[in-house]
């Protein structure tokens, strides 16, 4: 499961010798807007000694490029193939940018069997999200708040009315691709009660996950994308009712005044199997 | 010879048993002091002087508890070199670097002995260069009020900072234009010196409380200033604002938790690093959310208690020492913010000393090893940065003892085959937390049968060893020198270990 | 003279300085010398082996970097270095 996925500043090692110390589902290793100009080589190289040298054996490892079309991107792609992190994030992704990432893998490795998760932050990638979530190797995209304010031209607020449209988009494409749809960090790093809002409203849309920008927003990020005891509790009692239901050939009946038809118990299956893989609930728990 | 835990130490000493050995030895104080003079009140130190008649040879002992404020140890000690006085002990219950008076008199070779607590900075320096004659002897808190209560350490004369005194000869720590609260190390060294001298810049007429009976005191001398109070809040550390640290703080409190140790009425103590302040912040968030409220927190204690006494969260405060100024204001107005000495809260031979009423302590740690055993006196080069202080006696009365620490600080690995310094026996420490994981001393197999499927990283320390090898390669075995400079002394007097030239 | 650089100084970090030179040299400068000295030279000479031993001089000062970040600081000096005309 992809709850929380944690950008961490390419070009520091003090940082890098942590990543998988903050129990988040996935680490962003930056390039990009975390690295000054005169350090994308240094970061580059960074990123790549430490994705060779440590395990990482309960993290995803995913790596932030720098744009497509800078001449940074090919040295980027060439040397992060060979360091097979699990997946790369692909700023300012439209359909044109992903297709040709694809290409460029093809070219380089056929065989790879990197993850892509474009970042989509601009207006024309909000437009093509449906296609881009369908595209090759694409397992996840990542809603950026901030840049597509910044190309909208409008002001972001905590509140988030002028990004909801873009929200909701990006959650329906991906589920519609079956892939996975990560909310834009919360920037203010001091506000645990608006971080908290901001991630449930997220997880109302349809996300399934949310990027953060410092570790002490893992947490309560987590939190909010796992299922939570009562929804673990509330959703064995609709499996349980209506698996007992149907041995006695009933189809639809009523728990607590609301209807359980299969789609309901569908849904309750999925989370219990997500709380399953996440160590919240067993099997066993049932007898 | 070799000592219980292996380590070396001079064929004559007493050797480090376990940490209940003290059990099987009986309590042998010294008479305490009886005094038929008045007490003599003189307004110069070369007046002073001229009552005390000192001598080569002689033990004089001082309180830390004005901290890097302090000036009497500097006044005293610039008198010592003045009068080329040779062969001298010296204890003070802490050292800190402002002590510039003591550097210059060791400086001049004229120390033969240091008996102290925590030590650090330049007077480390001249020490680990052999400026001492004979050694330098690091106690613990309760063991430094053993010793002088039995004449280990033999006090010519203690002169006591007291913030204010009354006319009879009382003092107070409570009051005076440099209050800084209770004078709890400086309780033993007023009972059993053979004199004692108040050095104040405060006479009142009445105190409200008495710290130091005057039926102790022989001389009050009385100068225009004993330090400056804002050195009290020196040397203390902020809650931790490392995403590391407070990773490292809340597992801890996760397993206190778990181990069922934040219950109503319960006590605790934490250090004063920036990773046991965030604890103690992340358990009195526990307590408002559950409504609990805890009999006692003890030791030295900062403004974050005495928050957590005023909003009813903690019932009582045993203070043997103020960390800051709003420490000191509390101990003097608030009836449930009690001073306690040394004696009463550390000392093993005390009838029920505070320590061994801890329900948990949480603790630092520069190295720990496979046994448990624990270093707070040298850092991992094997110089001196600290000491037991209060390390010691804490674990050895805590039910639970934790060891907060990073696993690996600028790629030394904090877990070692082998410690640099023992300070603290691994049988008194139950529990290390680290941010890869958290380890349960094997010989606790009560609080490991508690955590059975529970979903905190728990590891062996075995486990730990390897794995922080694995990130920063394993480093060599650092050679000590001879010679000798001095020795550990744990708190039944026992010799510990022995500190080498690095 | 042709000289090139890269890391920093901060904790767990290193600072590589490449200076031209009529051999192939180095010296190492580490907070933690005493305990990871033969770690740290194995980095460097492993990576100017692999670089054929340039002309240069090698200048490390260390501050506790693991030696991922060692190796990673060095290949971007000596890269940096063959960059400069």
């Amino acid at each position: 499961m992809r709850r929380s996925l944690l950008f961490l500043p390419g070009n520091n090692p003090a940082i890098l010798n942590n990543a998988d110390v903050f129990d988040c589902d996935c680490v962003i290793f930056d390039l990009e807007d975390a690295v000054s100009i005169d350090e994308k080589d240094a970061a580059r190289s960074l990123v790549v000694q430490a994705l060779k040298t440590f395990e990482h054996t309960k993290i995803e490892r995913l790596v932030r490029l720098n744009g497509v079309d800078t001449s940074l991107f090919q040295a980027d792609l060439a040397a992060l193939l060979e360091a097979k992190p699990d997946g790369l994030m692909i700023p300012k992704a439209t359909v044109e940018t992903i297709t040709s990432v694809n290409q460029q893998i093809d070219a380089l490795d056929a065989h790879s069997s990197i993850l892509l998760f474009p970042l989509v932050e601009s207006p024309k990638g909000i437009l093509e999200v449906q296609t881009i979530a369908i595209l090759p190797r694409v397992k996840g995209i990542l809603f950026g708040g901030e840049d597509f304010a910044q190309s909208m031209q409008i002001e972001r607020t905590k509140e988030g009315w002028e990004i909801f449209t873009a929200r909701s988009l990006v959650a329906m494409a991906c589920k519609a691709a079956n892939i996975d749809a990560f909310d834009t960090p919360f920037t203010d790093t001091f506000d645990e009660v608006g971080l908290r809002k901001d991630a449930l409203l997220a997880k109302q849309l349809g996300m399934s996950g949310k990027a953060c920008i410092h570790p002490n927003q893992i947490a309560v990020v987590q939190a909010v994308f796992s299922p939570s005891e009562q929804a673990i509790f509330q959703a064995r009692r609709i499996v349980k009712a209506f698996e007992e239901h149907q041995k006695q050939n009933k189809g639809v009946f009523s728990l607590d005044g609301k209807m359980v038809d299969k789609p309901i118990y569908e849904r309750a299956k999925h989370l219990l199997e997500e709380a399953r893989q996440l160590g919240l609930w067993r099997e066993s728990d049932e007898k | 010879m070799k000592n219980s835990l292996s380590r070396d130490i001079l064929d004559h000493q007493k050797p480090f048993v376990s940490v209940h050995d003290y059990q099987n030895h009986p309590h042998q104080t010294i008479a305490k002091k009886v005094k038929t003079e008045h007490v003599v009140f003189v307004y110069t130190i070369e007046e002073l002087m001229r009552h005390l008649n000192l001598k080569n040879g002689m033990c004089f002992s001082f309180h830390h508890h004005l901290r890097s404020g302090d000036q009497v140890i500097n006044t005293v000690c610039n008198e010592l070199i003045k009068q080329n006085l040779a062969d001298l002990t010296i204890a003070p219950s802490s050292i800190f670097p402002t002590y510039h008076g003591l550097y210059d008199l060791i400086r001049n070779r004229q120390v033969k002995t240091i008996h102290t607590n925590y030590l650090n900075g330049p007077i480390a320096t001249l020490i680990n260069q052999k400026y001492l004659s004979d050694y330098l002897y690091m106690h613990t808190h309760g063991g430094r009020a053993r010793a002088i209560e039995w004449g280990e350490i033999a006090i010519d004369v203690a002169f006591l900072a007291t913030p204010a005194v009354d006319k009879q000869g009382n003092g107070t720590g409570r009051e005076g234009k440099n209050a800084c609260g209770t004078l709890g190390y400086a309780i033993s060294d007023l009972e059993y010196a053979k004199t004692v001298v108040l050095v104040t810049d405060t006479i009142l007429d009445r105190l409200q409380a008495v710290d130091f009976d005057a039926s102790y005191v022989d001389y009050v001398l009385v100068l225009d200033s004993i330090g400056e109070a804002e050195g009290i809040v020196s040397g203390t550390t902020k809650l931790t604002r490392d995403p590391v640290g407070l990773k490292i703080a809340s597992q801890t409190v996760a397993l206190l938790d778990e181990l069922g140790m934040i219950t109503p009425h319960f006590s605790m103590q934490t250090g004063a690093g920036g990773i046991s302040l965030a604890v103690t912040e992340f358990v009195k968030q526990r307590m408002i959310q559950n409504k609990i409220t805890a009999r006692f927190a003890s030791g030295g204690i900062t403004k974050s208690y005495v928050e957590m006494l005023e909003a009813g969260l903690v019932e009582a405060l045993y203070d043997v020492q103020c960390f800051d100024l709003d420490a000191a204001l509390s101990v003097k107005n608030n009836a449930n913010h009690h001073a306690m000495s040394a004696s009463e809260y550390a000392n093993p031979y005390h009838p029920n000393p505070i320590v061994n009423d801890l329900d948990f302590v949480i603790l630092g740690a520069t190295e720990i090893d496979l046994d448990f055993n624990v270093n707070v006196t040298t850092d991992s080069f094997g110089k001196i940065i600290g000491g037991s202080g209060g390390h010691a006696d804490t674990a050895a009365g805590a039910k639970v003892a934790i060891i907060t620490t990073q696993l690996i600080r600028s790629r030394l690995p904090i877990i070692k085959k082998r410690l640099t310094t023992i300070t603290t026996p691994g049988d008194s420490i139950d529990i290390l937390v680290c941010e890869r994981g958290i380890a349960i001393n094997p010989k606790r197999q009560d609080l490991i049968q508690r955590l059975q499927g529970s979903n905190l990283p728990l590891f062996s320390m075995e486990d730990l060893y390897h794995l922080q090898h694995q990130l920063t390669g394993i480093p060599k075995e650092l050679p000590h020198k001879e010679p000798i400079i001095g020795f550990v002394i744990y708190r039944d007097g026992s010799v510990l270990d022995t500190l080498y030239q690095y | 003279m042709k000289r090139s650089y890269c890391g920093s100084f901060a904790s767990c970090d290193c600072f590589v300085e490449i200076t031209e030179a009529s051999t192939c040299t180095y010296t190492i400068d580490s907070v933690v010398d005493v305990f990871f000295h033969d770690q740290i030279e194995q980095v460097i000479v492993n990576v100017l082996h692999e670089f054929n031993h340039p002309l240069i001089h090698v200048k490390l000062t260390d501050k506790g970097a693991f030696d991922y970040s060692i190796e990673a600081r060095l290949r971007t000096a000596l890269e940096r270095y063959y960059h400069e005309t």
